[in-house]
């Protein structure tokens, strides 16, 4: 495919708890190219939040990336200094979280939020600033933008707030948005609205998308390759459309199972996810690619 | 925002007196009054005594002795000291100034001590400042105000580096304008690192708690994805939102800095509100008492309200209502 974007190589990023290490990301190993998004799936607490907290270095204490290479345009994230790292963040790759309702400071305008990037990325201030966070706020189909731009976040619905965070996000021009849950948070029509918005701009802007998300509907709609992750590591990733029709991972298979249906005879419980390597196979986690670009955890090959 | 303030200092109103007749009645609950003490004096004719009873008003029946006083009061004559013998009003705002100097320079000295510790302890957790502090707040805490104050008594009048006690020198009326802020400086110096050092300690730990708090959440994050700096994260954005609910403690510890102060005061010897209170009751003023009750109280409820209109000042959230 096209040019490569982000390598991640064996990324390792654990937690030191009093209770012993957890290892929440546990060499990992994806690519992602221009344009293109990727969908990072599994359960909560499979290691796809902090995986993409660990592309951002944003994990803290008592976390921390401990082995492996974040490739962005061919420099290691991990290599540079904090200050080159900021100027990475909000500018290169932007982020949007599952909470609008709390990712905003509720003590400042949206605007002075939107600025506050211009100013660190864009150098602009003062009215050009405030042109360009209007243009932003108008972007995101947010009306009347020049009125809302003083707006306080409590003056807004989740949606909207979404609307803003993306607006945030994108003021930069980034080349990779980092989408987790964008839309868990958001009733239904809402989050039709958000998606549509989000696959708009990713055409306008040309960016790539990486979106972290439990929700397979959402995969279908939205995603050109799948990561499937499980206890901190990817156990099958392929294009959209091999993981829907030829899942090989058992574990693959049970998440899809999982997906509800019209159909789904109502008050039966969903079909739980059992599926657990066994002992000895835990140390022989490489994945294998058995069709083009098709990769699985060679146990289950 | 006016209209806001112009209705809470209305309600204030009713408020006051219902304040002055409880002051009014806990203060006949003792037997006696301030005659009383001349009437035990061979050398006081009863003629002179009964003079003065019908000069002040004690021979009346209680409850007129009440609404006399509160009819009075309400055109600004707050009645007569018996013991100064001047005008309650005038008693009272001299040592309201005293009061107010103490509690406010006190309120600075702790909330500019306290916020940038809180800060730092908080931005370095389990670092060696913070268990410093930690032990140095909890010490703070639970030493009592006027243990201190006698301590600081002592290191004066040991080191006579201060002045023990008061607030001014004998030769106060004597200086120039600079001179008399300069002796009043330095005798508000120890008064206030004794009360202010109480408001440190609390205060440093809410700052922390606060600021932890508000560390954790979303938006911090966001910002910190926005390319912002974690000084910026700190100062700009976590701060400001654990200062508010300070600002609500703000009212609160108005009251406990006054009635904290009233210890500070007795013990060193401090002209205020609060030493004037005590002396007043002691000995049976009545209409100072009320007096300084009713002061109090006002303080009290304009602490409030000025806490009130600065958090809807600094958060959006909050409207006047």
């Amino acid at each position: 495919m096209s040019e490569q974007l982000l390598q991640v190589r064996n990324l390792q990023t654990q937690f030191f708890t009093d209770d012993g290490i957890i290892k929440a990301v546990d060499d990992v190993s994806f690519e992602m190219a221009r344009r293109e998004t990727l969908g990072i799936v599994g359960e909560s607490g499979s290691g796809k939040s902090v995986t993409s907290l660990s592309v951002m270095r944003l994990v803290l204490p008592p976390g921390r990336i401990t082995g492996g290479e974040i490739n962005w345009k061919g420099r290691d994230l991990r290599k540079l200094s904090e200050a080159e790292m900021r100027a990475i963040r909000g500018d290169d790759i932007a982020m949007i979280f599952q909470e609008p309702m709390t990712s905003l400071d509720p003590l400042y305008t949206v605007g002075n939020h939107i600025e506050e990037a211009l100013r660190l990325h864009q150098n602009l201030r003062g009215d050009a600033a405030r042109q360009r966070a209007i243009a932003a706020l108008d972007d995101v189909g947010i009306p009347d933008a020049a009125r809302r731009i003083d707006a306080y976040p409590h003056q807004m619905s989740g949606g909207m707030r979404q609307r803003v965070m993306i607006a945030i996000a994108l003021s930069c021009n980034p080349d990779l948005l980092i989408a987790d849950e964008p839309t868990t948070a958001l009733d239904v029509t809402v989050q039709a609205k958000v998606l549509d918005l989000m696959k708009d701009l990713r055409v306008q802007r040309d960016m790539a998308i990486m979106l972290i998300t439990h929700n397979m509907g959402l995969v279908a709609e939205m995603c050109d390759r799948v990561a499937v992750m499980h206890r901190g590591k990817i156990v099958e990733s392929a294009d959209v459309n091999q993981i829907f029709a030829n899942p090989a991972h058992p574990y693959t298979r049970g998440l899809l199972r999982s997906i509800p249906t019209l159909d789904s005879a109502p008050k039966t419980p969903l079909p739980t996810l059992d599926w657990q390597p066994e002992p000895h196979q835990k140390e022989q986690s490489h994945l294998v690619e058995i069709a083009p670009r098709h990769w699985v955890s060679a146990w289950a090959a | 925002m006016l209209r806001f303030i112009l209705k809470r200092l209305l309600l204030m109103v009713p408020l006051v007196i219902g304040i002055s007749l409880l002051s009014f009645c806990v203060m006949q609950l003792a037997p006696g009054d301030y005659l009383d003490q001349l009437r035990g004096d061979p050398q006081i004719r009863p003629e002179t005594i009964e003079r003065l009873s019908q000069q002040y008003g004690l021979d009346k029946p209680k409850a007129t002795q009440y609404v006399l006083w509160l009819v009075n009061a309400l055109q600004g004559n707050f009645g007569p000291s018996f013991t100064y013998k001047i005008g309650v009003f005038e008693v009272i705002m001299q040592r309201v100034y005293y009061t107010l100097l103490l509690a406010v320079c006190s309120l600075i000295f702790s909330w500019s001590i306290a916020i940038p510790m809180g800060i730092y302890i908080a931005t370095h957790r389990n670092g060696l400042a913070d268990r410093l502090m930690n032990f140095v707040a909890f010490a703070g805490i639970s030493l009592p105000g006027f243990f201190v104050a006698l301590l600081a008594m002592k290191l004066a009048q040991q080191t006579g580096w201060f002045p023990v006690g008061g607030a001014s020198s004998p030769n106060y009326e004597q200086m120039s304008w600079l001179g008399k802020v300069r002796d009043t400086g330095w005798h508000l110096l120890l008064p206030v690192l004794v009360l202010g050092t109480r408001g440190v300690s609390g205060l440093m730990r809410q700052m922390r708690g606060n600021l932890l708090d508000v560390l954790s959440e979303n938006f911090i994050m966001a910002a910190r994805a926005r390319g912002l700096a974690e000084r910026g994260v700190v100062l700009k954005h976590a701060t400001r939102n654990a200062i508010n609910p300070l600002i609500t403690i703000f009212g609160y510890e108005l009251s406990g800095l006054l009635a904290g102060a009233a210890l500070v005061e007795i013990v060193m010897s401090w002209p205020g509100l609060g030493r004037l209170l005590l002396e007043s009751v002691t000995g049976r003023d009545l209409y100072v008492a009320m007096g300084a009750f009713v002061m109090g109280a006002t303080l009290l409820i304009i602490g409030n309200l000025i806490a009130d209109v600065l958090l809807a000042v600094t958060d959006p959230r909050i409207k006047f209502s």
